[in-house]
């Protein structure tokens, strides 16, 4: 017990075959956490393991396949009710009087109801549609459809769609994720795979920075309640405007990004000074209930001459129905609900491990509420926290979303390897980091066509998913529910869910 | 009450099912009896299986052209008194009486079969702020509801009607006696659902009003659409497809004022491709109707035909996965299953062809002077 602190044993064990390694020291030079070392006297590669995150970059780097990283297999004595895990929070809580830190969705073991949940075919008596020789869509509209029918004095239709609207080519966009959190490399990605793709993806809540403005139309910007980086040109940069309440991650607080990940680019973006922690408030100071956010929302239609719709992106609470039924009647245009396993560049992990709700019942129990309530066209309704693939996207659609936001998939498309390190700058990956040598192993190239090869993956597999139900048009699969049946659920699960279990015919 | 013996009944559980139909439409108003449809569906024989089977006709009650005909199947006897209590309540009554059936062995298990011809109590309707139709429409509803699997409101239309039962359809044909009838439009169905569907609510036409629809085919986007019009107040009980799309065509055309070319864009809306290629005014009205009704497209393998007062509406679905004829001959249209279908009871015929997916024929009677 150094300095009166227990001591806690490394995570990770760097494996190395000294029979394969060359010496190169590439390890060395691409490990941020200086984990490896030459030990010039031995001739021989070493390790330091307590600083191992095991993000993979050594193991995908070594040219000769000689490091292996392994979960270290000390462990306390056998308790099946304090966990290795949950001992060692204790231990580092009481040296450190500090606050747990994480980053990334949960690790913890939740139920993922897209597990639980499978998708209908059709035969006999309805044809499968075979997407590689008919039309397949899935262009997707995102903004107010409950425009009122009207004509002119000719009798003729009226076609003005008076409600902005976001058009996507497939209903799927890439999440919230700001410059700052992840890096200029990162949102180069993004920006232009988005565009590349006729989808949109989300600035966050960093701000845009100067050289994204050109891929606006395919952008979200978002509005925070840090407001970093917002200004009139910012709100009319975008497709649309994304306010934000809440985050899955991390309901019920603000933003975290550490002064160390705010360098002269990022402080010049988001508009704060340099080496500053971008702390957001909790709440917006300025919306302390829905009359209130119903004036935000009115403020940036105002600010944007009601050319762009309004998202507000909410965290999957457990009354997240009656807050989503709120929002339909806010004026804003789309709701976009973030469940508890949704991603995060830090968040306390108790929060983030612990608070809110998964996002297949949050949304189950949000699109029956408005549909019963009548309102359900007043709003698009975007989920996102923890979509895997294309058939979450499919099983998330049917269930009734318009579209969804994908995260952390996007990041593991750009290499993320899911180390969950993204709080400390050091990324290896170049993605959630602002530290210039390594925001340089991102090349914004490969990581657009990554991208775009993993959307259009999807993209494909939910045509084919589609066709086999025997729908031709992403709108038909929308809130169909019947195409929907639960294996492993409750009677309350399939209650909120709204679906049948299997072998259930109606 | 309906026999325990009974597998789940219709709207207990959704059944798929193929058909066949068949359509008469007298442009100029001229009528005829029910004797041609009959042997017009009765050729289809083979595309139903004896588990439905029914008609709708149109210009058949000029007597009482301006009142609502209700026809109501009682299963339960018992709930009569109580339904004409809340009829009394809420319309004027002008006639009541059992429809007049024939003693047929193909159909045995008959409810009792009434007919109302009514009209809103002007008071009620006044403080109901309804208009007229809505009123009837919510009424049909409250009766359904209210003595769900006990009686059922089939039929509500002005100056038309349905007949159907859970028979093939030349035996329902004879069973309503329907050479007695007369009107310038008829549409008949049969049906062969995948199972039984275990009572006569469930065969076709499914009506609401004076909306009829006689459908072929299995709908995949049945949920979503059911779950949109579900929102507007139309509860759908059957849980088949033919009263979803009736229900479609009702909210769109009645409570949203489009026209049936405008709602047809709707349920078989042109794919984006196509849509693409339209020059811009089209091109508007296209992207228009899908985005403002995007829940109420329609896919998977229909053909329809709807009837109204004063038209008819043929269509299929968007890639053409059921069949579909039409033909004229003189002032007289004719759509069905099947060209022979046509042919038997008109073999001579100025133009037969078989429209395009997704386009809708529409034949409406003539206006004066035309
Ligand atoms: S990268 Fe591989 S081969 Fe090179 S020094 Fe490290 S372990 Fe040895
Ligand atoms: S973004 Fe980087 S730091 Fe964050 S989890 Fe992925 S690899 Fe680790």
């Amino acid at each position: 017990m150094e300095n009166g602190k227990i001591y806690l044993s490394p995570e990770y064990e760097v494996v190395r075959s000294d029979e394969k390694c060359i010496r190169c020291r590439v390890c060395e030079r691409q490990c941020a956490d200086d984990v490896h070392y030459y030990d010039a006297d031995a001739d021989r590669m070493c390790a330091l393991d307590e600083n191992c995150v095991n993000c993979h970059r050594c193991v995908s780097v070594c040219p000769t396949h000689a490091l292996k990283i392994k979960v270290s297999e000390n462990r306390f004595r056998e308790n099946d009710n304090w966990s290795d895990t949950k001992v060692r929070e204790v231990y580092l809580q009481a040296n450190s009087g500090g606050v747990m830190l994480g980053a990334m969705g949960t690790p913890l073991k939740y139920p993922t109801y897209w597990d639980k949940i499978l998708i209908n075919a059709s035969q006999v008596t309805n044809p499968s549609i075979d997407p590689l020789r008919e039309p397949m869509e899935t262009r997707t509209f995102l903004g107010k459809k409950n425009q009122k029918t009207v004509r002119d004095a000719d009798g003729r239709l009226v076609t003005k769609f008076t409600s902005p609207q976001i058009e996507l080519d497939a209903p799927i966009m890439f999440s919230a994720m700001s410059y700052g959190s992840i890096s200029y490399n990162a949102h180069a990605s993004l920006a232009r795979a988005a565009t590349e793709l006729g989808i949109c993806y989300n600035t966050g809540e960093g701000g845009l920075h100067e050289d994204f403005y050109p891929y606006g139309a395919n952008t979200i910007v978002q509005v925070a309640s840090g407001r970093f980086g917002v200004h009139a040109d910012y709100l009319m940069a975008g497709a649309g405007i994304e306010i934000k309440m809440g985050q899955g991650a991390k309901p019920g607080i603000g933003g975290h990004l550490p002064g160390r990940k705010v360098g002269p680019d990022v402080s010049r973006t988001r508009m704060i000074p340099e080496g500053s922690d971008a702390i957001s408030p909790a709440p917006h100071h300025d919306i302390y209930s829905i009359e209130d956010l119903r004036q935000l929302v009115y403020s940036l239609k105002e600010a944007t001459a009601y050319r762009k719709p309004v998202i507000v992106k909410i965290s999957a609470v457990h009354n997240v129905a009656a807050i989503a039924s709120g929002i339909a009647r806010s004026g804003a245009d789309i709701i976009a609900i973030d469940g508890f396993k949704g991603g995060t560049g830090a968040a306390p992990s108790r929060i983030r491990d612990n608070v809110g709700i998964p996002i297949e019942l949050a949304l189950g129990a949000v699109d029956s509420r408005l549909r019963e309530e009548g309102i359900r066209d007043e709003v698009s309704v975007v989920v996102g926290g923890s979509i895997h693939s294309s058939t979450d996207v499919v099983k998330a659609i049917a269930l009734g979303a318009d579209a969804v936001y994908i995260g952390t998939a996007a990041l593991l498309a750009l290499g993320c390897h899911l180390c969950r390190s993204c709080h400390k700058n050091n990324c290896n990956w170049g993605i959630a980091t602002q530290n210039p040598t390594l925001v340089k192993r991102l090349n914004p190239d490969y990581g657009a066509r990554r991208l775009v090869n993993l959307v259009s993956a999807w993209k494909h597999e939910i045509m084919e998913v589609m066709g086999g139900m025997g729908i031709n048009s992403i709108e038909a699969l929308r809130g169909n529910r019947l195409m929907l049946r639960g294996v492993d659920l409750n009677e309350k699960e399939l209650e909120i869910l709204g679906i049948k279990y299997a072998g259930e015919s109606i | 009450m309906i026999p325990l013996r009974h597998p789940p009944l219709e709207g207990q559980i959704r059944i798929p099912s193929g058909c066949a139909i068949s359509g008469v439409f007298h442009k100029d108003g001229k009528t005829e009896s029910g004797r041609r449809i009959i042997d017009s569906i009765a050729l289809m024989h083979d595309r139903s299986n004896g588990l439905g089977g029914g008609f709708a006709g149109y210009g058949i009650y000029p007597e009482y052209k301006e009142l609502y005909a209700l026809h109501i199947f009682y299963l339960d006897q018992n709930v009569k008194q109580d339904c004409e209590e809340f009829i009394r309540e809420h319309f004027d009554l002008a006639n009541a009486g059992e429809i007049k059936t024939r003693n047929i062995a193909e159909i045995r298990d008959a409810p009792k079969i009434w007919r109302y011809f009514i009209f809103p109590h002007a008071y009620k309707l006044d403080s109901s702020e309804l208009d007229e139709r809505e009123y009837v429409a919510e009424c049909v509803f409250a009766i359904n509801r209210r003595f769900e699997g006990k009686a059922a409101v089939f039929s509500s239309g002005k100056n038309m009607g349905v007949f159907k039962a859970n028979a093939f359809p030349e035996d329902v044909g004879r069973f309503y006696m329907l050479e007695d009838y007369s009107g310038y439009a008829w549409t008949a169905h049969g049906r062969y659902p995948t199972n039984t569907p275990g009572w006569w609510g469930g065969a076709h036409p499914f009506s609401l009003l004076d909306y009829s629809v006689v459908h072929n085919g299995e709908i995949s986007s049945y949920d979503a659409n059911r779950r949109n019009v579900e929102m507007f107040g139309y509860d759908c009980k059957l849980r088949t497809d033919t009263e979803v799309i009736t229900y479609i065509f009702d909210y769109l055309t009645r409570r949203e004022g489009l026209t049936f070319e405008e709602a047809s864009a709707v349920v078989a809306a042109p794919f984006w491709s196509t849509i693409e290629l339209m020059p811009d005014d089209e091109k508007e009205f296209y992207t228009y109707l899908r985005k403002r009704y995007h829940a109420l497209l329609i896919n998977g393998p229909f053909s329809i035909i709807l009837g109204f007062t004063g038209g008819m509406l043929v269509l299929g679905d968007r890639l053409k996965l059921r069949s579909m004829v039409v033909a004229e001959h003189g002032d007289t249209f004719y759509a069905a299953s099947e060209e022979s279908a046509i042919r038997l009871i008109q073999p001579e015929l100025d133009r037969t062809w078989a429209p395009d997916a997704g386009e809708a024929i529409i034949v409406k009677l003539y206006k004066e002077g035309e």
